[in-house]
């Protein structure tokens, strides 16, 4: 497919049959069919980038906020101190190069029935096909006293930027024997093992730098991604550093006063000197307009095509979608961004695609030369995306320092071939 | 017969039917591999590369991650996830990368 050019087969076709126009989905005015991508991140620009490298014909724009990205991935390596903010932020240069009209702007509308969508700076972008891939909003009131003005004193961190940047100063700027609270929300969030990789690489920074200072996890659930293999690594790298506190023993945040530094829980109230206070989840705002989500706060999708179940020349991706088993990630959207542009090619051909496979890998730090991942495999059974296997998904427990640093070594590899596939 | 087949062909001809019956479809398989192996299986870094590579070399390395004791970190765990046909159809699609 990626060697066969359409521009080739529709001139061919058209001098065979003295009628260019006579295969579907061809009819937009420019001749060449359109897709427009909401939002610049790991599912919308893998697509943007797939697409171009396989059919060179297909007229994609791409409609993004920010003029740069920084990574969720890896920002708890700046939070802890490994790496700087500009080794994980990214711009559209390359990705304007590859042939996508990259347009800076927020969709403000989207028009299922005229097939346009509308942006806020007044331009409207008609469309064969429309892939959303907004990531996520938060659910503000999910906390009580928590909202975007409180986020400036008690950081979410979980969209990377400037809140990533506030959090490390605060790390960095608090007394030791200081108190760091990490409030986690109730599944499904975004990157389920982040909160905890958080927590290793803050303590791994506390214990070199104020090392009697203690790190509490407000978790309102009772389990979490990778426990084992975190709780080794606590052990074993900063023991008696990092405390997590499950749901139903007084871990989940249900208020916030910025005024006296207090995070309480229906049991307790804190006060630490840095509280960093993830809220609830929703898919993007754009996807709960268009009604993408039917009410249910992340939008179903067909896990073949990742087409909508709510208007069929919608395409949704990355942590807006319910997509089965796998897990909302970068590396998640970035394997649903190739399917679903496979989709979409086969689609433009008039034909469709066969089921396919699909991975998540999600590597996690506890020091620079110690990590661990899970590492799943997707299929389709029964209608819904599922684990081919079940058992032995992680980085097995006890294994070697030497294991650790590969891992660390693979995960580094992982992020520069990822972002090279978007940015470079 | 004839004419289910001579209408199959057709079908085909007119992009009606999806291409199933050759097996997996070692390119779209690829498209997983690649978010960590690097564009078409060419991995600069520590993540080593695909692209190139005889499938037959391929094939043994992927099926020796199945072996008790094999030393890798990752792709013991995954490859259970893809059938022989499968890391066949990937061993063929990665082979023929052309390195440039």
């Amino acid at each position: 497919m990626s060697k066969l050019s359409r521009r080739t087969f529709v001139s061919g076709a058209g001098a065979a049959l003295a009628a260019p126009f006579v295969l579907p989905h061809l009819a937009s005015a420019a001749g060449n069919p359109k897709v427009v991508v909401i939002g610049g991140g790991f599912g919308g620009t893998s697509l943007a980038r797939y697409l171009r490298r396989h059919n060179p014909d297909v007229a994609v724009t791409l409609v993004e906020r920010d003029s740069t990205f920084s990574t969720c991935p890896f920002s708890n390596g700046v939070i802890g101190g490994l790496w700087q903010m500009e080794q994980i932020t990214f711009g559209y240069d390359a990705v304007a190069a590859a042939g996508v009209e990259v347009i800076h702007d927020t969709a403000s509308a989207i028009d299922a029935t005229a097939k346009t969508v509308t942006l806020a700076g007044g331009d409207v972008l008609p469309y064969d096909y429309l892939v959303v891939s907004p990531g996520i909003k938060f659910v503000w009131d999910s906390i009580e006293g928590y909202g975007p003005e409180a986020a400036e004193i008690m950081p979410h961190a979980w969209q990377a930027g400037p809140q990533t940047m506030l959090l490390r100063q605060q790390i960095e700027a608090m007394d030791d024997g200081g108190l760091v609270i990490i409030g986690v929300p109730k599944t499904p969030f975004r990157c389920p093992p982040g909160p905890f990789e958080r927590a290793s690489l803050i303590a791994n920074y506390l214990h070199q730098h104020k090392p009697k200072s203690k790190v509490m996890i407000l978790d309102s659930n009772e389990s979490f991604a990778k426990q084992p293999l975190f709780e080794e690594a606590w052990a074993q790298l900063y023991p008696g550093m990092v405390e997590w506190v499950p749901g139903s023993q007084s871990g989940v945040v249900m208020g916030v006063d910025t005024a006296t530094m207090t995070v309480s829980t229906s049991f307790d109230d804190f006060n630490p000197a840095v509280a960093n206070i993830i809220p609830a989840q929703r898919a993007g705002q754009i996807a709960i307009d268009a009604g993408l989500d039917e009410g249910k706060g992340f939008c179903p999708i067909d896990p073949v095509t990742f087409q909508s179940t709510v208007h069929k020349d919608i395409y949704v991706l990355g942590d807006a979608t319910i997509a089965g088993a796998m897990p909302k990630s970068g590396f998640s959207a970035n394997n649903q961004a190739k399917v679903c542009g496979a989709a979409i090619l086969a689609a433009i051909a008039g034909k469709q695609v066969a089921p396919s496979k699909l991975i998540n890998v999600c590597y996690s730090f506890a020091t620079p030369d110690y990590a661990f991942e899970i590492a799943d495999v997707f299929e389709v059974k029964d209608g819904s995306l599922a684990l081919s296997f079940e058992d032995n998904r992680t980085t097995p427990l006890e294994a070697s320092q030497d294991v650790h640093k590969r891992e660390a070594e693979y995960a580094h590899s992982w992020y520069e071939n990822i972002t090279a596939e978007m940015f470079g | 017969m004839q004419v289910l087949l001579r209408l199959t062909v057709l079908l085909a001809a007119l992009g009606a039917v999806p291409a199933m019956a050759a097996g997996p479809d070692g390119e779209a398989l690829s498209q997983a591999c690649t978010s960590c192996h690097g564009i078409d299986g060419t991995s600069p870094g520590a993540m080593p590369a695909l692209a190139g590579r005889p499938k037959d070399e391929l094939i043994s390395l992927m099926l020796a991650f199945r072996e008790e004791g094999s030393e890798a970190t990752i792709m013991n765990r995954i490859v259970r996830g893809y059938t022989d046909d499968e890391l066949a159809a990937l061993a063929a699609y990665f082979s023929n990368v052309d390195v440039k």
